[in-house]
């Protein structure tokens, strides 16, 4: 994820999301996206076997 | 004890209020009178809910009157603000919230502290919508630390910490989801108590992040803590996400202390980036433990990262529909985090949730050879409220979302951890130690806790607010 582009990003999802940002706020939302795309980007790259669920609370018939 | 009780533990009012030495009603005018003096300095409170308090104080004196024995007679709380107090808007630290209705009922813990005698006082100060290590608050001010007003408290259950720390009640409740009680606990000096995930109802509080929230006590002595602690837990229909798990009673073993405990210090990631002051806390509480051997968590960078990943999404996902119709009325330090949040790709959600899978079965191996470890809670005494960044690695990063680089990776495993204040020679300020146990074994951070109280090596004074 080295080219990920933070600015792109946002520019998409913002539409997607139905979001609106105000001028000022562009560059710090752009700077957190590129921090929560590194720290995942960090998770990524550990090698989980694939059979490794997600951990979850749902219990049927709770 | 000291000559105002109100500066006594929860444990010391509890024992003269069942004594009749004192009024329950009594205290709560004490606790109301010292709310007035001090919390325009400190701002904890953002609710003062006086009527409430002389009237369960009143019952209490009742009860007492009638040859009841309480666990916490007459001890005067307070709730951050998240909780449900009926009668009171549930903020959860924002703005937007302020449009609801007051809570038509109390949240499951009050409702626990109630029936055990506690008197409640308020709702205090926090981050909006927990969001926060800081204790800033754009909307209700900024919550100010007891021992040094110029100082942060640490967040985001910041009024939790001061209220405990200025002496204003005895107990406060506050939630922890990558670090807000252990960091709090850390910069204002209180013990506090996050449980196992899963051990603690959450029903009628305002969530943040499903996934990683814990509620939990915060107190000035251990012992009340686990008074606390043990009053709190039990099934709760309310709630789906408590796991199916007996209630442990750790009141009752405070006094075996530490005896019999194979404790170590957490390396690695949790002494590699070398804040010096952090590292002598867990030096001077293991000294006094007389603990030498080093163990390693492993992976909890990516731990971190990873409560990082699920933390964002999910909060954002919670709050998207506020985010698209008014993001403005957000605090500026949260609305643009929660705004980077509902952009985050599913497949790097689940990848942090699968990974969460992953690193609970390492941790259970680490508990194979270990029963309580030794981490700092925060990297840092609390900072001055000016200071913006700080260094982490030789790279300058913002304070707000990285406080929390050792306690998250703790909560993201879901372990009971154990907060204990440390006052360090030469220090002004106080920091807080993890002392973290194998999930399910609250009791045993709890012993170690009350064995380091027990010696000195941890203390949670009132301050000397002015003096």
């Amino acid at each position: 994820m080295t080219d990920f582009d933070a600015k792109a990003h946002v520019a998409h999802m913002e539409a997607v999301m139905g979001l609106a940002l105000a001028p000022e706020w562009r560059a710090t939302v752009e700077a957190h996206v590129a921090t929560t795309a590194r720290m995942a980007a960090l998770v990524a790259d550990f090698p989980l076997p694939d059979e490794v669920e997600p951990a979850a609370v749902y219990e049927a018939g709770r | 004890m000291s000559l105002d009780p109100l500066n006594g533990t929860a444990t010391e009012i509890a024992a003269l209020v069942n004594d009749r030495q004192i009024s329950a009603r009594d205290i709560a005018r004490l606790s109301v009178e010292r709310i007035g003096a001090i919390d325009e300095a400190v701002n904890s409170f953002t609710d003062v809910t006086a009527a409430r308090a002389f009237a369960e104080a009143e019952i209490v004196d009742s009860r007492i009157l009638a040859g009841e024995s309480l666990p916490l007679a007459g001890v005067p709380y307070a709730v951050k603000n998240l909780f449900d107090l009926e009668g009171v808007v549930t903020r959860a630290g924002s703005k937007i919230n302020r449009d609801n209705p007051p809570a038509g009922r109390d949240s499951t813990l009050v409702t626990r502290l109630r029936e055990a005698g506690a008197v409640c006082l308020g709702a205090l100060n926090m981050g909006e919508y927990a969001y926060d290590f800081t204790g800033q608050n754009a909307h209700d001010g900024n919550c100010n630390n007891p021992h040094d007003l110029a100082r942060i408290t640490g967040g985001s259950s910041s009024g939790s910490g001061a209220a405990l720390a200025a002496g204003l009640v005895a107990v406060t409740l506050g939630s922890d989801t990558n670090g807000s009680i252990r960091v709090p606990s850390s910069f204002c000096g209180t013990f506090g108590l996050k449980p196992t995930f899963g051990r603690l109802s959450r029903a009628h509080s305002f969530p943040f992040t499903a996934s990683l929230d814990h509620l939990g006590p915060m107190a000035r002595s251990v012992a009340d803590l686990a008074t606390v602690f043990d009053v709190l837990q039990g099934d709760d229909p309310a709630d789906p996400h408590l796991a199916h798990r007996p209630p442990v009673a750790t009141a009752t073993e405070l006094p075996k202390g530490a005896e019999g405990l194979r404790i170590a210090i957490a390396g690695g990631y949790f002494r590699d980036p070398g804040f010096p002051v952090a590292l002598a806390a867990v030096d001077h509480v293991a000294k006094a433990l007389g603990v030498a051997e080093t163990v390693e968590i492993p992976e909890a960078a990516r731990a971190r990262a990873a409560a990082y990943v699920i933390t964002n999404a999910e909060s954002a996902a919670l709050h998207l529909k506020r985010l698209q119709t008014r993001a403005a009325d957000y605090d500026p330090e949260t609305r643009d985090r929660f705004l980077a949040g509902a952009m985050v790709p599913a497949a790097w959600y689940l990848d942090a949730q699968r990974f969460r899978s992953w690193f609970r079965a390492a941790v259970n191996r680490v508990f194979e050879t270990v029963d309580v470890i030794l981490a700092p809670a925060t990297p840092f005494p609390a900072l001055m409220a000016t200071e913006k960044t700080m260094t982490v690695g030789g790279q300058e990063v913002p304070v707000r979302p990285n406080i929390g680089i050792f306690t998250q990776p703790i909560s993201f495993a879901g372990l009971p951890v154990a907060a204990v204040p440390v006052w360090l020679d030469g220090q002004r300020m106080p920091i807080g130690v993890q002392v973290i146990a194998a999930p399910w074994r609250e009791d045993h951070a709890l012993r170690v806790a009350a064995a380091l109280q027990a010696s000195g090596a941890a203390k949670a004074p009132v301050a000397m607010i002015g003096g």
